[in-house]
């Protein structure tokens, strides 16, 4: 009698088994988003102290109404023009301090980027997405003004800073580009107060 | 010689599928690596807004997630008004100081100060509650936020 071969295994139902398992999966598991904008949030202040006084025309009011409309330093402004007129605003250097800035030196706008501040105010009725989208082009004024002093300064984007500084295989020196990023964030600090 | 004329002419040989369990093996395999399981079976509708100048998350195990929106479809007996949703049920403003707490209490101490809250809520909610969310968090000193969006281009 020849020597029999072994009898081959009917894998014709592993595809079900490996189907069974993946729709398990697409049922129970989620792509998590995890990224986001970060904040943070004022401390309670609960001194009697008195608040500095801060001239009118180193602050820049934003307000949105109940109806998502804009209302920028009291005049009405789409939300496309937000970034733009922030980034002039901060970037203005108005009494010549800032040997950085770029801005038109208005004498009625903001000081100093270091004075100015970016005030914000919603009312209860501002849906949330309009105001996710405002905080982001504040946030977008301040990337660009960041980007554009360390492009000038070091010859890279301020955003490619802080991914290389978290980046534990940058081969560079860290401490370095840590002092680095302070510097930028001194120089364009982020001044967003938030009107409860 | 009927023998040799066993095989029909013009008949399609059959499509092997020997190679369909590996096809669907990558795409088990590409799931499992690319998804996390749900922590929190959500209750609410939770269609995060979009932007464009979002920084990564990056500690998972400090984060601790506030969701807020309006009672999803199974759960309209409870009002068409923006809910907050902590862990896995509806809670109130008043809740939060606890829910922080009992997170706090759940880390280890020198981890503490590094918790950050992440506000996952519906793009159709209105700031009000928000607004109450972030008074409350203030109280409990937990300042690190983080408005938890979808990266894309900003809609309006």
């Amino acid at each position: 009698m020849a020597k029999r071969a072994a009898p081959e295994v009917n894998a014709g139902s592993m595809a079900d088994i490996a189907f069974l398992l993946l729709i398990f999966f697409l049922v129970t598991t989620t792509i998590e988003t995890d990224s986001g904008i970060n904040r943070k949030l004022p401390p309670i202040d609960d001194s009697e102290a008195k608040p500095p006084v801060i001239k009118q025309k180193n602050i820049f009011t934003v307000l949105l109404n109940g109806k998502d409309q804009l209302l920028v330093e009291d005049e009405l402004m789409e939300l496309k023009d937000l970034r733009q007129a922030a980034i002039e605003f901060l970037d203005n250097g108005g009494d010549g301090s800032c040997s950085y800035c770029n801005g038109k030196k208005d004498p009625s706008s903001s000081d100093n980027p270091d004075k100015a501040i970016i005030s914000l105010k919603n009312e209860r009725e501002t849906t949330y997405k309009t105001y996710i989208a405002v905080q982001n082009e504040l946030v977008a004024a301040y990337n660009t003004l960041r980007n554009k002093r360390a492009q000038s300064l070091y010859g890279k984007s301020f955003q490619e800073m802080e991914a290389d500084y978290k980046d534990v295989n940058w081969p560079g020196n860290k401490e370095r580009l840590k002092e680095q990023i302070e510097k930028i964030k001194l120089e364009y600090p982020q001044k967003l107060s938030e009107v409860q | 010689m009927g023998k040799f004329n066993k095989k029909k002419k013009g008949d399609l040989p059959a499509i092997s599928t020997a190679s369909l369990p590996d096809i669907v093996f990558m795409l088990l395999f590409f799931f499992m690596v690319a998804t996390v399981m749900r922590q929190n079976t959500l209750m609410i509708e939770n269609n995060l807004p979009f932007a464009d100048q979002v920084e990564k998350l990056d500690k998972k195990d400090l984060v601790m997630y506030i969701y807020a929106g309006k009672p999803s479809e199974n759960y309209k007996q409870y009002g068409t008004t923006t809910k907050i949703q902590l862990n896995d049920k509806f809670a109130d403003v008043s809740e939060i100081a606890a829910f922080i707490a009992a997170e706090r209490a759940s880390k280890r101490e020198e981890l503490v100060p590094f918790l950050t809250t992440a506000l996952k809520v519906d793009s159709e909610a209105n700031m009000g509650i928000i607004m109450d969310v972030k008074q409350e968090l203030r109280k409990v000193n937990a300042l690190k936020i983080n408005y938890t969006t979808k990266k894309g281009k900003v809609t309006n």
